[in-house]
């Protein structure tokens, strides 16, 4: 909300700077997210007020006029542009070397006169654009009649206008006097509360009008007044030069009224042409199903039942506390206002707003909750000022039909509970010092206070609320920091965030940048790594309004965004890539929240840089994958199975299904290259998933342990022909399962190799052995004993010989 | 075979000698061999032979040889010495490395930046007795909004633009991807009895569009403790140490007014500016004001702590929360919150 400082002073004395007073509103009241100084440029002695006195054609120049002005010092020419300049008006008036907004280039520039058509000018006529008001360059700025020729603009109407941004359950702050009132208590400063006063005619209101509320669960009070004699016609200066700077615009004296008491008190107020109220009546309803109002805005509403109407003797003429309808506005023909200022139910203000994509001032306003008893209130004030702008002779009373008003809330704030609830003692002198301000009735009695809060505090409804106002007020600095005190809750266990972090780390100490992609992707990106017949990954989870196309869709899979991340990158990394992201999938239940799967997914590829007196592979493979699962198994202390799989957007024969005991517990392959390619990758990519469920569920309570052997072992390598088919594993679990006499045998393999010397149909793999004894050091008989038993197995088993 | 004295002084020459020409190890290994190797060195023979000389001349002249066996013994072994010294003086200077060469790459990865700063803040909080607890990021409306004070017709929805589910159960929409944490202070109070003490990291999610500073998937933690005795100057105090753990030890915190539907009293949190430290110049960080807001906090609604069984007049709590963006872009002074989600690595490799 725009909160001029010159308005704001009507009702309460501040001289604080702007910083100061920004920083004490954001404290206690509202954040003030920013100001604009008003006059910043204008020099007192060079920008004045002026008055003028006369307009005569200029002697060489048909569209322009020499203007006789006032500024305190005797009568002066000037020469003038502008249409609208008249006797008898004030204005802003600049003598040489003034700070000015040039009027061509929009910059700050210092004014130099100079003679026009051949005639010398005293000064300069000022329009909005060279003072930096606004962009108007047509006319000149009229001045409020009240600004006291000669003085300096900046103090006639040099202002500063603070930018702030309220609560939603406080709608009396979108008001400038309910403003000040907060200001007043903080700064100790009496409130002035605007004049209300106002002449009545003989006519009464009621014999003008009738009200009858038919919805009064959406319509708690209404008011209705009349004004006769309306000249309609602008508002003054000053009306206007308000609104303009709290962000409105002026329309006439009647609409600008409206809105400037809108403004002033966070009432709603709606004027409506008498003449065109039909039937004398005025009756808010529900809307009937197929009815239809064409609002001020010029568009046609439909209606539905849940929407509260104001009707007059025919049909709709406004939707509440929304909007007015064009059959009933006020115009140039309007003599006689009805001039609503109602109460309605704020949830059901939003839901019509919301329902219409229509939002106004006014429904900003009723959506937060405003006090019924502002409605008279408004109403006083805004026939003060019709009276005052528009000539108008207010019928006496006013009509108010207020079906169930209900009794003001009173809230027993026991003293200890401030106590227990802050931490520290308000002491009671204060906390009335600090209610009373803010307009609560507060009695004590026992260490006890009894509360009512004023009627512009709906949102005030239980001692905690009260709290925060004597908080808020005394002021958060004098709140101590302290320690939480009591019992520790209990640790619940965690076991997969546990195993999840642990990978995380893990996975970065191997090398693999973390990623943290969106988690919403496009139905096309899913289909690339997801199987058509993927039961729960195919139909993915939408989202009704995603922020754009391609974040429609919950991933069932984090491994497009892996891909797209790594193709992403390529753009710009010559080396070897290794990425992984922690996420869940997002798979559908029916019904139901989706079940969000944790999975760890990496992807790598790419050239290893260049090694200093090292040779290597060239690239990155399926081993470098395989072998950092391996390394995350071990740390987590198991030990994985890798079988061949064949999988969706995966190459066959480059696929492994990883398993921990009876756990599958996630994959590693090569990506099929068509896939890469449609991420853009036109290299080997290979990719890792991990299931954190199934492998927390596979980890052991505790890590086996056995202590380090007293006795040395011994290490064979030997080198096995078996069938090309073979794999690897099934050599290294028969060497495992084997039993010979209390020595255990473990091996690993060194090598692979086909060719020459390997017979066709078979390959080679190097083992690497390795005996152990619990309670002896084996001699090199009893190696050679059990390496022969060992390799007879093997060769049964498995159809291994030795490689001569 | 027998050995005279004079023999014995020539041998010594010619062994000393041959030593002195012996200028590798492989060299100073077969002079051994044939000097005082054991089983045919030269030396060795001739001590195997005192047997046969003349019993008047035996003793002399095995002090000789054993005289001079040590000796060969010593100067080898000084020989070796000196020539071991010598290779390492050349490797030292011959083979002196470019140590400005490039280093063998390693490969190292990072976590990313917001998981970091998302660890450092649960290590805060865990250090003040705060366990971690996880929600669904798929969330009820009514633990997103209903049960934490925001109903349906509420403008406080406002403050949340939210991102539905498509689907609908029983013909309406039901579910969001939950625009805050704080549904699971409901979600832990329903599963827990006082004292509650719990932090719940995770990613919330908006409506809104991007730009330097606003992000519509975005990471948050919440912070909720429910026990008898929590006071606001609990709060104050645990947000205090929470700010001097993550932005150093020399900062001032202080609270504002604010409103959240879910507290009472509600407040934002500001921290003194740590980039200007309010010197009056205009700071990007804190334009100027010399404080830099950080999270939103209170003390949880009381109507909040009756839903969840708890009796409001004996329990009482504070809740918060912290958008981990922001804190990391404020640790590192990171100009648009949009490169987070990108993952240009020439970002990531940065923390």
């Amino acid at each position: 909300m725009k909160l001029p400082l010159s308005w704001l002073r009507d009702y309460v004395d501040i001289d604080l700077p702007p910083g100061e007073f920004a920083k004490r509103v954001t404290d206690a009241i509202a954040e003030v997210e920013g100001w604009e100084v008003i006059g910043e440029h204008w020099d007192p002695e060079l920008v004045r007020v002026a008055e003028v006195l006369a307009v005569d054609p200029h002697p060489n120049a048909d569209r322009l006029v020499l203007a006789t002005v006032n500024v305190g010092e005797g009568p002066r020419t000037v020469v003038c542009g502008a249409p609208n300049v008249a006797a008898g008006q004030k204005i802003a008036f600049a003598t040489e070397g003034a700070m000015l907004v040039d009027g061509h280039t929009g910059k700050l520039s210092r004014l130099k006169l100079r003679a026009i058509r051949g005639v010398d000018s005293a000064g300069m006529v000022l329009s909005e654009k060279e003072l930096g008001l606004s962009d108007d360059h047509e006319g000149i700025l009229v001045l409020p009649q009240d600004c006291a020729i000669g003085a300096p603009l900046v103090e006639a109407i040099g202002d500063v206008v603070f930018d702030v941004s309220t609560w939603a359950n406080r709608a009396d702050l979108l008001g400038i006097l309910g403003f000040a009132r907060e200001v007043a208590a903080i700064t100790g400063q009496p409130l002035r509360e605007p004049d209300r006063s106002y002449s009545q005619s003989d006519r009464r209101a009621d014999e003008f009008v009738s009200v009858t509320i038919e919805a009064p669960d959406l319509c708690r009070r209404f008011t209705a007044s009349i004004i006769e004699g309306i000249e309609l016609r602008p508002s003054p200066p000053w009306m206007q030069q308000r609104l303009m700077r709290a962000g409105m615009r002026p329309i006439n004296n009647v609409v600008d009224v409206t809105n400037y008491v809108m403004l002033e008190t966070g009432q709603p107020l709606h004027a409506f042409d008498y003449d065109l109220v039909r039937g004398a009546e005025i009756r808010p309803r529900r809307a009937r199903p197929g009815e239809t109002l064409t609002t001020l805005d010029d568009v046609e509403r439909e209606l539905d039942p849940d929407m509260l109407m104001i009707c007059d003797g025919d049909g709709p003429v406004a939707v509440a506390g929304i909007m007015g309808g064009g059959n009933s506005e006020v115009s140039e023909s309007t003599s006689t206002v009805l001039l609503e200022v109602a109460n309605f139910h704020p949830g059901s203000i939003r839901r019509t707003s919301t329902q219409l994509r229509l939002r106004s001032e006014a429904s900003l306003r009723f959506e937060k909750g405003i006090g019924p008893d502002l409605a008279p209130y408004a109403q006083e004030r805004a026939l003060h000022l019709l009276e005052l702008v528009a000539s108008g002779r207010p019928a006496a009373g006013l009509v108010d039909s207020f079906p169930t008003p209900l009794p003001s809330p009173r809230i027993t704030l026991p003293a200890a509970r401030i106590e227990q609830v802050l931490g520290i003692v308000i002491d009671s002198a204060e906390v009335r010092r600090i209610l009373s301000a803010l307009g609560f009735d507060v009695t004590e009695s026992r260490d006890v206070f009894e509360v009512t809060p004023p009627f512009w505090r709906p949102d005030v409804a239980l001692p905690d609320d009260i709290i925060e106002e004597l908080i808020r007020v005394h002021g958060y600095e004098k709140l101590p920091t302290t320690v939480l005190r009591g019992a520790l809750p209990e640790a619940q266990p965690r076991p997969l965030e546990r195993v999840r972090e642990q990978v995380r780390s893990h996975a970065a100490g191997l090398g693999f940048h973390e990623v943290i992609s969106y988690t919403l992707t496009s139905g096309e990106v899913l289909s690339r790594v997801v199987a058509p017949d993927d039961e729960d990954r195919a139909k993915p989870v939408a989202a009704a309004n995603p922020v754009a196309s391609q974040h429609t869709y919950l991933r069932t899979s984090l491994r497009g965004s892996l891909l797209a991340t790594y193709a992403a990158n390529r753009h710009h990394e010559d080396a070897a890539m290794r990425l992984f992201e922690v996420g869940v999938e997002y798979l559908p239940t029916e019904a139901d929240l989706p079940h969000e799967r944790p999975v760890l997914c990496a992807v790598l590829g790419g050239q290893r840089l260049e090694r200093w007196e090292r040779p290597g592979p060239e690239r990155l493979d399926f081993f470098d994958a395989k072998g950092a699962v391996e390394a995350l198994l071990d740390d987590l202390g198991v030990e994985g199975a890798f079988t061949p799989e064949e999988e969706y957007a995966l190459l066959a024969g480059h696929t492994a299904a990883i398993s921990v005991g009876e756990e599958a517990v996630g994959v590693v392959a090569q990506v099929h290259p068509d896939v890469a390619a449609s991420f853009d990758i036109e290299e080997p990519v290979f990719l890792v998933e991990l299931w954190f469920e199934p492998l927390t569920r596979a980890l052991p309570e505790r890590p086996d342990y056995a202590p380090p052997s007293r006795y040395p072992e011994a290490r064979r390598d030997l080198a096995l022909l078996v069938p090309a088919a073979t794999p690897a594993s099934a050599l290294l679990e028969v060497i495992r399962s084997h039993r010979a006499r209390g020595v255990s045998i473990s091996a690993d393999v060194f090598d692979e190799y086909r060719g020459e010397g390997v017979p066709a149909g078979q390959k080679s793999l190097a083992l690497a052995l390795r005996f152990q004894a619990g309670d002896r050091t084996l001699g090199e008989k009893d190696v050679v004993r059990i390496e022969q038993g060992l390799l007879r197995r093997l060769e049964q088993d498995l159809g291994a010989t030795l490689r001569a | 075979m027998s050995t005279t004295e004079a023999e014995v002084d020539s041998l010594r020459a010619e062994a000393l000698e041959a030593l002195a020409r012996a200028g590798n190890e492989a060299e100073q290994e077969a002079w051994r061999a044939n000097w005082l190797g054991r089983k045919d060195g030269r030396l060795t023979l001739r001590l195997r032979g005192l047997k046969d000389a003349a019993p008047e001349q035996r003793a002399a002249l095995g002090k000789s040889l054993n005289q001079l066996k040590t000796t060969l013994e010593y100067e080898l072994e000084a020989r070796r010495e000196s020539a071991r010294a010598d290779a390492l003086a050349a490797l030292s200077a011959d083979a002196a490395l470019d140590v400005s060469l490039p280093g063998r790459p390693q490969s190292l990865g990072r976590l990313h930046p917001v998981t970091q700063t998302m660890n450092d803040c649960i290590d805060a909080f865990a250090e003040m007795g705060f366990r971690v607890f996880e929600g669904p990021e798929v969330e009820w409306s009514r633990y997103n909004f209903d049960a934490v004070r925001i109903p349906d017709d509420h403008p406080a929805r406002d403050m949340w633009d939210t991102i539905w589910i498509d689907t609908l159960i029983e013909g309406e929409r039901q579910l969001l991807l939950r625009t805050h944490t704080s549904p699971n202070q409901i979600r832990v109070m329903e599963q827990s009895e006082p004292p509650v003490r719990v932090i719940v990291p995770g990613k919330c999610y908006r409506q809104e569009a991007t730009d330097a500073t606003h992000e519509w998937m975005l990471t948050q933690i919440e912070g909720l403790a429910v026990d008898e005795g929590v006071r606001m100057s609990d709060l104050k105090g645990t947000l205090y140490a929470f700010a001097r753990r993550i932005f150093g030890g020399d900062r001032q915190i202080i609270f504002h007014h604010s409103y959240f539907p879910f507290v009472e009293p509600g407040v934002e949190m500001a921290i003194d500016c740590f980039i200007c430290r309010a010197d009056g110049s205009d700071c990007r960080t804190c334009q100027g004001t010399g404080w830099i807001e950080i999270l939103g906090a209170g003390m949880v609604h009381p109507e909040i702590i009756e839903n969840a069984g708890y009796d409001s007049s004996k329990y009482t709590g504070f809740a918060f929360g912290v958008g981990i963006e922001r804190v990391a872009m404020l640790r590192w002074g990171i100009e648009d919150i949009r490169h987070f989600y990108q993952n240009d690595l020439r970002f990531l490799r940065q923390f």
